[in-house]
């Protein structure tokens, strides 16, 4: 590499607020791959919550706040494949009528990836260290792997862990039921659906679902946790971290530490 | 009828569901069925891909033209010496029928399975004057028997258990039958023999007509169509304008991806052309034909957001994908089309307002988009549903007002933090172990039944600082 790769973080307002570990990761992550990290303060959210739910005109409003802030960024990296879908598929559209910020809104979406693509596909890294051993299992987050078309990169990257057996999660590319205000507009639905998710998770003898979305991670670890399991719902890059690095390792709930789980984490 | 009683709301409907161990039982067993056969046929069709794609255009190039096409059709038709109707609300084309009743003095009459017809709740308008109605797809003659309303677009009886089935027919034999799908289906052939026979009239709805040779298209599994529509005097078929295609040739290509998605099958076991009334060199066949070109309501969409949603060839697929679909079945959507075409096809035909719940029965994870034949985007129009909702003022006040305020926190960075600071002081009383397990108001939506992680002491924002 003849100039450090630099990249700015979109961290998105549920890592920002209720998985900062995640961030962390991700910076422990990246800079251990070289790459140049820096974190635009005046981010909030991407706005997807509000285009969801037929929130158009907010949702632009929105996106011609967080276009200017990433406007210099060389990369955007996103831990979550539903705000990358928001930015690269939709920001161009909401901000079309835009002379100035449509343009802007259109390379920024050429410039955005989430988290395993941007790995795989710009840094091409296939192979990193983790402390975690044992067995995971992986869910295909809904708008990475059909919006974005992205199943192959998370798996790639976790298969080739040393000391981790990945095992496929049947119905893995099954929904878990989040979808944003869904969540708790039908939440029996919702909870009905994850129930299939969390019933197929347990199948795999797992100790962990790994997922790169944290609107999933969300969901999948709310219904595992209150049901008192041991298996942990946890980020890709709290997952990763590489050689040199020292990513903070997650930490089990508390009541599932005296648990049985299938995959045990051990001190790099 | 019983299941379509749509004055409660969707999310008490849904709830219903949820706790009907049988439904759930039968929706997951027959959901997955289908998506495995669907799965297996189109990967051992690589060509699948493009006919999807070439499907797609067809129907885009056609409802441009639509009005030339029909036209075309009816032309072709009348030269056979068929009969056509227009109908430009659902009333009108079941008046069409009912006067066909009333001057050829029908009695009975056999009907293949049509959901153009469940639309215009022909049964019970066919009963309040005299005719009986018989339903003869195995299906639609469990539900019939029933008094239920189908709840799959091609499995009318998918919610259905093989023991309910044997109840329904033992009753209506008088003698107590096994449940065995097989003695099943031959009590139901031996009762509906007779009723082939004895029908004045046979109607059908139309999988697709060809604009160039007048044919109508049934394509189904049973062999009931065939009967239906050769053994009674009079046929009439009820299709929906956005059925008909060009050509012979257009056919070909949807045939090819339409019982694949449906069932998993190269073909249905019979695919039905039929071309007018008996002509003068046949030995089979009705003596009159009546075609019924019905609008109610798609016309107006040729042009408008939701237009995507008239290429639909009813195939199913995305119902049986449906996260939402397979935990709730076809009933509590409450409307004739259920799943996530029927909430576009339900706003297409009874107005936005009808969907102002369903609308939002979707966690647009995009599995019915992947899976549909002709690629309508399914979750891309649901947003665009919800978006008319809050447009035209029919999503409630306070939602309006929540998203509004939501998008001034989003947009300044201040008060975002400030909002996040108080968040953080309010769910304190809450904190167990590091979990919020039960929080009050519209949060409780969500800890009844799943944790919530607390806001973090430290945001990322803030850890940032350590970390520059």
């Amino acid at each position: 590499m003849t100039h450090p790769i630099r990249a700015s973080l979109l961290v998105t307002c549920l890592v920002d607020l209720f998985y900062p570990e995640v961030g962390v990761a991700m910076v422990t992550l990246l800079r251990g791959l070289g790459v140049t990290v820096d974190f635009p303060p005046s981010q909030t959210c991407c706005g997807l919550p509000l285009f969801n739910s037929g929130y158009q005109d907010e949702a632009a409003r929105v996106a011609r706040h967080v276009v200017p802030i990433f406007s210099a960024s060389e990369h955007v990296v996103v831990p979550s494949g539903s705000c990358a879908w928001m930015i690269k598929k939709e920001y161009p559209g909401l901000l079309r009528d835009d002379p100035a910020l449509g343009k802007d809104a259109e390379a920024l979406a050429d410039r955005t990836h989430e988290l395993s693509q941007f790995l795989v596909k710009v840094l091409g890294v296939t192979h990193v260290k983790t402390a975690f051993r044992g067995r995971v299992t992986y869910h295909d987050s809904c708008h990475l792997l059909r919006g974005l078309g992205e199943s192959q990169s998370s798996r790639t990257l976790l298969s080739n862990l040393e000391g981790v057996e990945l095992v496929e999660l049947p119905g893995a590319d099954e929904c878990c039921g989040f979808g944003g205000s869904f969540s708790v507009r039908l939440p029996e639905v919702s909870t009905s659906i994850l129930g299939k998710k969390i019933a197929n998770i347990e199948k795999t003898g797992a100790g962990c679902v790994v997922a790169c979305d944290a609107g999933c991670l969300m969901q999948m670890s709310g219904g595992l946790s209150r049901k008192g399991s041991p298996v942990r719902a946890l980020h890709l890059a709290q997952l990763l971290y590489s050689e040199g690095g020292s990513a903070p390792l997650p930490t089990p709930p508390p009541e599932a530490s005296a648990g049985k789980a299938g995959g045990r984490t051990r001190a790099a | 009828m019983s299941n379509q009683a749509s004055t409660k709301p969707f999310a008490e409907r849904a709830a219903v569901a949820l706790r009907d161990t049988f439904l759930q039982e039968a929706l997951t067993i027959a959901t997955t069925k289908f998506i495995g056969l669907r799965k297996d046929s189109f990967a051992g069709f690589p060509q699948g891909e493009a006919l999807r794609d070439r499907a797609r255009a067809i129907k885009e190039a056609t409802l441009q033209r639509l009005d030339d096409y029909l036209e075309r059709l009816a032309d072709n038709v009348e030269r056979l010496g068929g009969h056509v109707h227009w109908a430009t609300t659902g009333d009108e084309a079941r008046e069409t029928i009912l006067r066909l009743c009333r001057d050829r003095r029908v009695k009975m009459a056999v009907k293949s399975k049509s959901m153009a017809t469940e639309e215009i709740e022909l049964n019970d308008a066919l009963e309040q004057a005299g005719v009986v109605p018989v339903e003869t797809d195995l299906g639609e003659y469990i539900i019939q028997l029933a008094h239920e309303k189908p709840s799959h677009i091609i499995a009318p009886a998918i919610h259905k258990t093989k023991g309910q089935v044997a109840d329904l027919f033992s009753r209506e034999v008088g003698q107590r039958l096994p449940a065995d799908p097989e003695v099943l289906t031959a009590v139901a052939r031996k009762e509906l023999r007779q009723k082939f026979l004895q029908a004045d009239m046979g109607i059908t709805g139309a999988n697709f007509a060809v604009a160039d040779t007048g044919t109508i298209v049934l394509v189904t599994n049973e062999g009931n169509g065939r009967m239906v529509t050769s053994l009674p005097r009079i046929h009439v078929a009820v299709m929906g304008i956005e059925k008909v295609i060009p050509s012979m040739t257009d056919l070909m290509v949807f045939l090819a991806i339409l019982a694949r998605s449906a069932t998993g099958q190269k073909l249905s076991v019979y695919t039905t052309l039929v071309r007018g009334p008996r002509q003068a060199r046949e030995v089979e066949g009705p003596e009159e034909f009546h075609l019924i070109l019905m609008d109610n309501g798609r016309s107006r969409q040729i042009a408008g957001e939701l237009r995507e949603a008239l290429y639909c060839l009813r195939c199913g697929a995305c119902l049986n994908v449906c996260p939402v679909y397979r935990q709730i079945g076809g009933h509590a959507y409450g409307h004739t089309y259920p799943g996530p075409i029927g909430i576009l096809l339900t706003a297409m035909l009874k107005g936005d307002r009808a969907v102002k719940e369903l609308a939002h029965a979707s966690s647009l994870c995009g599995a019915c988009h992947e899976v549909c034949p002709v690629r309508i985007d399914i979750p891309r129009m649901l947003i665009e549903l919800r978006h008319r909702l809050d447009r035209e003022r029919i999503a409630p006040l306070a939602e309006r007002l929540v998203f509004k305020t939501f998008r001034r926190l989003l947009t300044s960075p201040a008060l975002f933090r400030l909002s996040v600071a108080l968040g953080r002081v309010a769910q304190r009383p809450f904190v167990r172990n590091g979990r919020l397990r039960s929080l009050p108001l519209v949060f409780a939506k969500w800890t009844r039944t799943r944790d919530l992680p607390p806001v973090a002491t430290q945001t990322f924002t803030q850890r940032w600082k350590g970390l520059r």
